[in-house]
């Protein structure tokens, strides 16, 4: 195979990468800018991130999509979790088809549909919309994809390693806890990770679904912005990314040693 | 110190008419939707048997020790363990252990914790456990290994752990799945021995699944021979080998000659047989064949000589023609035609390096058996 750098090759990357990232270089580069203006490079400062700090309604609304993204992302996992154990154990259920049909339905669920819903029901059983209602609908949205990383973990279990332990003298609930989960627990982390980075970015259902007192991140810079970029916002997208970016990093860093260290063991196993 | 040999000659409780079975499957029938996996079958097993369910796959055998475990319910008859009736018994609450198939070792626990997680469900106390898990640990030559866990471990090792972790509890009966099925032949060969030690010295009894008769053969004390969820035939391995019940038994078990015909006449014990084919077989014993009846002559390759020049006597003789040759080293297998178009399959030993009388394909042949050599079978 020819893995050499021809010109091709180098433009291609260069510029699928430059779409990929330079409004992001962009911004974080801008986040360090001097001046107010935030096209005009006027020399490198880090004073907006002091200023983002004592932005009292930022600092507020990202603590409010923090609460909400730990709370509903646990929630979400327990749920999603529980649904994919259904779906993958009770296989001869009778609408079976149906229900994994509705479980997996959000997913591709125009969010502005997925919000409006929300808020028509909210209003509908007289619920006040506000810290609340914003965290059960991001419960509702990201439910399903805990289920969808859940179940595919699932689907590869070998159910003998609850026989073995059933077998073994532990009754059915303590199989679970001292063998399903443990072997499933990567799996319904990164579900976690995944469901909270979805909430914490979620924009749309946000809107619908919150009130007053219980404004998101990324409703705050949304509103913010229709008023002008100031390079505070700048600053607070480039805290995000970086969060993001460290998380998303550790992760699959982890994964990658761990998986490493199971091959390097396995080789050596067969060695003998 | 008794030989393993010695123990096995004398272990022989089902001829006893007053032994008790230690397992009881009465009239078990299990069906998965339309699908019947065991079919009204009654099987007994004595304590401290190695008792070995060896069939086809599809046949039954797991349900059957599944049953056993309690992960499946007999939609209908009842299983016995000591006279206790197994019904809505939990598997957690039956005094047996499973090797499964797939050893099922966890994944995310060390060797160690693998061994003790059963003793841990009973409450024993921390220092028996550690007891316990040493002693098993030496009894499968693991002890360097306590630490690991499985994916660290060479498929044999598995095995060992696997099956640590069942007798840890010393339970009443072992249930072994396949447990040779992931290893290879030479292991395989030496493992076979050392499970029919360790049954002897734990005293237990042991079931074992397996499509392998050569496994079943040479651990077992009994093998049962299953077909579409019915016992076909239970019996040591020399009488199912030697006085196979039934054609499918005579064919499922080693290689084996037919020659189907009718019993032309009866004389005391002996018959002749006169095949469809037009060969006359004489043979010393048939049974309950009755004269004019449709059976199957069966013979073993390895009770018929293959010779170049006819011999001067012999109950049965027949010519024919070398049709194929399989050189194994230490045997041959003849395929010899006879005259009337039938393939007779002949083994010989290789007892010396050159053959004193050799054979080339094509080769006009004599084959001869004696007239105790083969049996009559009926179904």
């Amino acid at each position: 195979m020819n893995s050499s750098w021809s010109r091709f090759n180098i433009t291609a990357i260069v510029l699928g990468f430059a779409f990929l990232y330079l409004p992001i270089v962009l911004l974080v580069i801008f986040s360090f800018n001097e001046s107010k203006l935030v096209t005009v490079w006027g020399g490198f400062s880090t004073k907006w991130y002091v200023s983002l700090f004592n932005n009292q309604g930022l600092m507020d609304a990202a603590w409010v999509t923090i609460r909400v993204g730990l709370i509903s992302a646990t929630m979400a996992t327990v749920l999603g979790t529980l649904a994919a154990l259904a779906l993958t154990r009770y296989t001869r259920f009778r609408g079976r088809v149906l229900f994994s049909g509705m479980v997996f339905a959000p997913l591709v669920m125009p969010e502005v549909i997925t919000g409006l819903s929300l808020l028509l029901l909210f209003v509908a059983v007289g619920l006040d919309r506000g810290f609340f209602t914003l965290t059960l609908a991001h419960i509702t949205f990201s439910m399903c994809f805990v289920a969808v990383v859940v179940q595919s973990r699932l689907v590869t279990f070998d159910r003998s390693l609850e026989e073995a332990a059933m077998d073994l003298g532990a009754p059915p609930v303590k199989t679970f806890f001292q063998i399903t989960l443990p072997v499933i627990l990567p799996a319904i982390i990164s579900g976690w990770m995944l469901a909270f980075t979805l909430s914490i970015d979620d924009l749309v259902i946000s809107s619908f679904t919150s009130g007053p007192g219980a404004t998101t991140l990324p409703m705050k810079i949304y509103s913010q912005v229709r008023l002008g970029v100031t390079p505070e916002i700048n600053a607070a997208c480039t805290i995000l990314i970086a969060i993001v970016a460290v998380g998303v990093i550790a992760a699959s860093l982890v994964n990658k040693r761990r998986e490493v260290q199971r091959l390097r063991d396995e080789q050596a196993a067969q060695r003998g | 110190m008794k030989s393993l040999g010695n123990i096995r000659r004398e272990f022989a409780p089902w001829n006893k008419p007053d032994a008790k079975p230690y397992i009881q499957f009465k009239d078990v029938t299990k069906r998965f939707g339309d699908f019947t996996a065991v079919n009204n079958l009654s099987l007994s097993i004595y304590e401290r048997e190695f008792f070995a369910l060896l069939g086809a796959s599809g046949c039954g055998k797991s349900t059957l020790l599944r049953m056993l475990a309690g992960f499946e319910e007999p939609t209908s008859g009842q299983i016995l363990l000591d006279g206790q009736d197994l019904r809505g018994i939990p598997p957690y609450r039956r005094p047996v252990n499973m090797m499964f198939q797939s050893y099922a070792l966890f994944p995310h626990m060390t060797v160690e914790q693998n061994i003790a997680f059963g003793l841990k469900q009973d409450g024993m106390p921390k220092a028996e456990i550690d007891q316990r898990v040493a002693d098993m640990l030496k009894l499968v030559k693991l002890g360097q290994f306590a630490k690991r866990k499985p994916h660290q471990l060479s498929g044999g090792q598995r095995q060992r752990v696997a099956l640590a972790r069942a007798v840890a509890k010393r339970p009443k009966v072992l249930l072994l799945d396949e447990p040779l099925g992931a290893l290879d032949k030479k292991l395989r060969e030496e493992t076979q021995f050392e499970l029919m030690d360790l049954q002897q010295t734990l005293g237990l009894t042991f079931v074992v699944v397996t499509h392998d008769q050569e496994e079943a053969m040479t651990m077992a004390d009994r093998i049962a021979i299953l077909d579409k969820g019915e016992v076909m035939q239970v019996a040591t391995p020399a009488e199912v080998y030697e006085a196979p019940g039934s054609r499918f038994v005579a064919d499922f078990v080693g290689n084996i000659n037919m020659f189907e015909g009718k019993v032309a006449d009866r004389d005391g014990t002996g018959a002749t047989i006169a095949s469809a084919n037009g060969v006359t077989i004489r043979t010393a014993n048939a049974g309950d064949a009755a004269a004019g009846s449709e059976v199957a002559f069966a013979i073993r390759p390895e009770k018929i000589k293959v010779s170049s020049k006819k011999p001067e006597s012999g109950d049965n003789v027949m010519e024919g023609e070398i049709y194929d040759i399989a050189y194994l080293g230490d045997m041959t297998i003849f395929h010899v035609q006879l005259g009337n178009g039938q393939v007779v399959k002949a083994s010989s030993l290789n007892a010396t390096r050159a053959t004193e009388d050799p054979l080339s394909w094509d080769d006009k042949a004599w084959i001869s058996f004696r007239n105790d050599a083969g049996v009559v079978l009926t179904r």
